[in-house]
């Protein structure tokens, strides 16, 4: 009677460190989780950055002027354009 | 020594000192039972409440506002968060040297700051919203009591003045209060959640308890929009908005297959990021919101009509000498006197008399019904807030010189969006499509309105009207076939026409084999000596066609050849 009591004793305090433990272990993981999720919520927001920035240098009126002024680039005349047609091709 | 004889265990006490003990605890019992039951079972609410706001906290999370894509991904209105700073005034008393750095900071006047500071009535004051998140790190830095902040989301417009009055803007509370923010609302809003967390001394999260409400994003919104073709749009209203010393402009581009709107812009505008001062003009989203008379380009309409009914054919001749007619003692003129005139030339040298005189032969109710049945005098259903109708009266109250002013579009009044929609009827072979500002994947279900072959006879007449013979040489497109027609009305000013101001427009599509856009283009009191919608409005069509098509790679159906233009001045004068 008196071992079962003492083994029971002991499976209690095992039992008890255990839960102890875990529940250690549970709270730096949300820790962990929360960081993480805080991080996604940052790059995400950046991401919104970088893409506001990204159609702010593609504005098209910005890409047609550094198109025409600094590479001087323009559309062709009608009389030096040739259009390919791909059933002419097949032919 | 013998305990049982002891001289203590020989006395005897009084039994009332044993009970009135006994009784003592008993009571004593009694009273931590009541106690115990009190707090557990009756209080326990209170108590537990209590006990858990000393760990626990609700937090809020936020919901992003959705953002606003054109149809290729592009995006167009993004909500980014910043900051807030906000004081309570009563307990806010920032040193002189620290007001003086949070003025600089805030780029505000100092006695402005000192001011909001000082109404002591209130418990909450903002002191500026909607700066940028670094700012806000340094105003943090400046340690003062009584100041806090507060996260905001800020919506951003890369493309700035461009499509201001398609995106419309967002108030400070992330409200959508112009355009498609407004008439998206409901879809583009997050909704803010909250969550119970449980707080350790050091105020970080260990554990989450419940989600109360999950917060929820606002959806992404895909517009039918094509940011490329919107930018040249807006450029070349805007250039000719400038050049003809106009005082508003406005443009519409459709998708004939789908009936998406591909662009639609108008001038004056503002830029929906910097709104410090902003005029009624500016906010007006005109091609939507705005009629005007159109003029000439409703003679096609007349002229389905006539060719549905059978009454004419396009090669049917029409005596327009000598270029004026008189109904019921009002006088309609041509500005160029031809003869006689095929029913093809009344649409493509824009005759007042010849459309006046196959309008007069046909029932006013019909006529009525044609109009009506291209979308004329009923809202253009785009979604947009504040659509206008337009005005088209009851054919019972139309008196005979009434019905022949509005076959060439007077007396009759239509936003540039109805204008637009109309004429995709030519385009789709006698079908009439709803409009949609969101990109639709699948081909929508159009109504029938007219017979493909009278469509197809009205399109040969439109292309017609743009050729060195007609009314706008200057709409054709090199490598394009284009079919369109001119307008150029008077403006009415208090109820008479004035003589020198006018509204010239241009309708048309492309290519005419195959119409694949339709381009509307007007522009409203050009004062720079031209105001022809053959010399005002066609160009500017015609480049943002041009351009539109090439966007959208389709293939050239007309010759590679530079286009064919009369000489200067003579050039068919279109009726006013």
């Amino acid at each position: 009677m008196v071992r079962l009591n003492l083994v029971l004793l002991v499976a209690l305090a095992a039992c008890a460190l255990c839960l102890v433990t875990s529940q250690h272990q549970a709270r730096r993981l949300f820790g962990e989780l929360e960081q993480e999720q805080e991080r996604s919520h940052q790059l995400g927001v950046e991401y919104g950055q970088l893409q506001l920035e990204a159609s702010t240098w593609a504005v098209h009126a910005r890409v047609e002027r550094i198109a025409s002024r600094q590479l001087h680039m323009r559309v062709p005349e009608a009389n030096r354009l040739q259009i390919v047609r791909p059933e002419e091709v097949a032919k | 020594m013998n305990f049982a004889a002891s001289p203590v265990l020989e006395l005897t006490l009084p039994v009332w000192r044993s009970r009135f003990l006994l009784h003592v605890f008993v009571a004593g019992f009694a009273l931590l039972l009541g106690r115990a039951i009190y707090l557990q079972g009756l209080n326990t609410d209170f108590l537990q409440a209590k006990g858990e706001s000393r760990y626990s906290r609700v937090m809020e999370v936020p919901g992003n506002r959705g953002r606003i894509l054109d149809r290729n991904g592009e995006a167009l209105a993004i909500s980014t968060p910043v900051k807030s700073i906000w004081a309570i005034p009563g307990e806010a008393h920032p040193g002189r040297r620290q007001l003086a750095r949070l003025a600089a900071l805030l780029e505000m006047p100092q006695a402005e700051i000192e001011k909001r500071l000082a109404d002591t009535g209130r418990d909450f004051v903002f002191v500026k919203r909607q700066i940028s998140p670094e700012t806000a790190e340094r105003v943090a830095g400046l340690h003062i009591s009584g100041l806090f902040q507060s996260r905001e989301y800020r919506r951003y417009y890369p493309s700035g003045e461009v499509m201001t009055h398609v995106l419309g803007f967002t108030g400070a509370d992330d409200i959508g209060q112009e355009g498609v923010e407004l008439a998206f609302q409901e879809r583009l809003a997050g909704k803010p959640g909250s969550r119970r967390v449980i707080k350790d001394r050091l105020g970080q999260t260990v554990e989450d308890v419940e989600s109360i409400k999950a917060a929820q994003d606002g959806n992404d919104l895909t517009l039918a929009l094509d940011a490329r073709i919107q930018s040249l749009a807006f450029s070349q209203l805007k250039a000719a908005v400038a050049q003809n010393r106009a005082k508003a402009g406005g443009v519409v581009v459709l998708d004939v297959d789908t009936g998406e709107l591909l662009a639609l812009a108008n001038f004056p505008t503002y830029n929906p990021n910097n709104r410090s001062r902003l005029a009624g003009a500016q906010l007006r989203n005109r091609a939507v919101t705005d009629t005007f008379e159109p003029g000439s380009t409703l003679k096609p309409f007349t002229v389905a009509l006539a060719l549905e009914t059978g009454r004419v054919r396009p090669e049917s001749v029409i005596l327009t000498a000598p270029g004026t007619l008189s109904i019921g003692g009002a006088t309609i003129r041509d500005a160029h006197v031809e003869r006689s005139l095929t029913v093809a030339q009344v649409i493509q040298k824009s005759s007042n008399v010849g459309a006046a005189k196959i309008a007069l032969a046909l029932p006013a109710e019909s006529m009525w019904e044609m109009f009506r049945d291209v979308g004329f005098g009923s809202a253009p259903g785009l979604g947009f807030p504040g659509e206008a109708t337009g005005k088209l009266r009851p054919y019972r109250s139309w008196r005979p010189i009434e019905q022949a002013t509005m076959s060439y579009g007077h007396g009759i009044s239509v936003s540039l969006v109805q204008l637009a929609r109309a004429y995709s009827v030519f385009a789709r072979d006698g079908e009439l499509v709803p409009l949609s500002l969101v990109r639709v994947d699948a081909p929508p279900i159009g109504r029938r309105v007219m017979a493909p072959k009278t469509a197809a006879a009205v399109r040969a007449m439109l292309e017609m009207a743009v050729n060195r013979n007609g009314t706008a040489p200057r709409a054709q497109i090199v490598g394009y076939r284009v079919a369109g027609k001119t307008g150029t009305a008077h403006k009415q000013e208090n109820g008479a026409y004035a003589a020198d101001k006018y509204v010239s427009s241009f309708v048309g599509f492309a290519p005419a084999s195959h119409p694949r856009l339709v381009v509307a283009v007007m522009i409203d009191e050009p004062s720079a000596g031209r105001y022809y919608g053959g010399t005002v409005a066609a160009p500017v069509f015609a480049q943002i066609m041009a351009g539109a098509l090439r966007a959208l790679d389709v293939a050239p159906d007309g010759p590679m050849q530079p286009i064919d233009l009369p000489p200067e001045g003579q050039e068919v004068k279109e009726s006013v």
